[in-house]
């Protein structure tokens, strides 16, 4: 008799990939990082109405305890070497959400002298979301997609050249 | 007071430092000598009947063409709900402008953001570095010649420009 059959009924059985991935899904704190008006949806999404709470996402004042980062807004080039720094901070395994056409691409304002045009040319992105700004339907949306993409992770069977979300090849390793 | 008469309030006082009045589209402006400026300044801000307790913005300009860069102060009382806008020509090769710092601590801000992006030194400054670019930014953005580094700290910042680009 097979260990399935013989154990209880309110047993369940995964593998420890999908549990281990499971658990940070349903646990994403995101560090608060407003940095233009993208951060007013952003503080709509983390509202009662778009409520991320449901999805056992918090809002954290520190990198150093937060799992996400939502690029929300203009990146200047000043803020940008922060960002990286912001970035670096945070505790593995660390994901990156691109909000608003700013952050994706510099938007508006990317032929501005000041402004760098793309989070991604200073740190790894996971999920892009356009918009400007993206509603907060659209920022939820962004934020399942990261989930879905959580739950592709394989943590235990990994191997050196398996290309790693949220960060690049070896980072982790 | 209209600005015929703060005009002429400052001929009274300081002669041939202080230009004419001239007419613009929204308010006069009167061009002021660079060395008198902070005079100039303290006189409009204590005179009875000028009043001038609000530096209300500080703002400049580049004129290549003329080799000169503008200071612009707006002045506003509102004691005496009128208002005035001064101008101080400097030196485009080594601009340098007395700092009005000591008449309205207002300025301090302001003059940082003129040195930040034109470059205009302020001589007396108690604070004068960049308020809104990183400290090791290159050259000052709002000059006409400005020309923009490749890279900022390993961030390109060559952009593909929509003039050029392709359409599928």
């Amino acid at each position: 008799m097979s260990l399935i059959n013989s154990a209880p009924e309110m047993v369940l059985t995964s593998t420890v990939d999908q549990v281990l991935n499971w658990t940070r899904k349903s646990s994403l704190w995101y560090m608060l990082f407003g940095l233009a008006c993208c951060a007013i949806e952003m503080m709509h999404t983390g509202g009662p109405r778009a409520d991320l709470d449901r999805f056992g996402m918090a809002p954290r004042a520190t990198p150093r305890v937060s799992d996400l980062m939502i690029i929300a807004g203009t990146l200047t080039l000043k803020m940008a070497l922060r960002t990286r720094v912001l970035y670096e901070q945070m505790p593995d395994p660390k994901y990156v959400v691109s909000m608003g056409s700013c952050s994706n691409c510099g938007g508006l304002f990317q032929y501005a002298y000041s402004v760098c045009d793309g989070v991604d040319k200073v740190i790894p992105v996971d999920v892009y979301v356009p918009g400007c700004p993206p509603r907060p339907e659209a920022l939820t949306e962004g934020l399942i997609m990261l989930q879905k993409k959580i739950m592709q992770e394989k943590w235990i069977t990994r191997s050196s050249d398996t290309p790693r979300l949220g960060g690049p090849v070896g980072e982790r390793a | 007071m209209d600005s015929t008469g703060i005009h002429a309030a400052l001929r009274g006082r300081f002669d041939t430092a202080v230009g004419e009045l001239a007419p613009g589209p929204f308010e006069a402006s009167i061009e002021v000598d660079a060395s008198v400026i902070e005079a100039v300044c303290t006189f409009l801000r204590d005179e009875e009947g000028l009043e001038f307790a609000n530096l209300s913005n500080l703002s400049g300009a580049d004129y290549p063409e003329l080799e000169r860069i503008q200071a612009v102060y707006s002045l506003f009382s509102y004691k005496q709900r009128h208002s005035i806008t001064l101008r101080v020509n400097a030196d485009r090769a080594a601009p340098v402008i007395p700092t009005v710092e000591a008449v309205w601590p207002a300025a301090n801000w302001l003059e940082r953001e003129i040195f930040d992006l034109l470059g205009v030194e302020f001589s007396g400054h108690c604070d004068l570095r960049r308020i809104l670019l990183p400290e090791d930014w290159v050259g000052y953005p709002l000059r006409k010649d400005y020309e923009e580094q490749p890279d900022y700290h390993g961030i390109s910042t060559v952009r593909e420009s929509l003039l050029t680009m392709k359409r599928d």
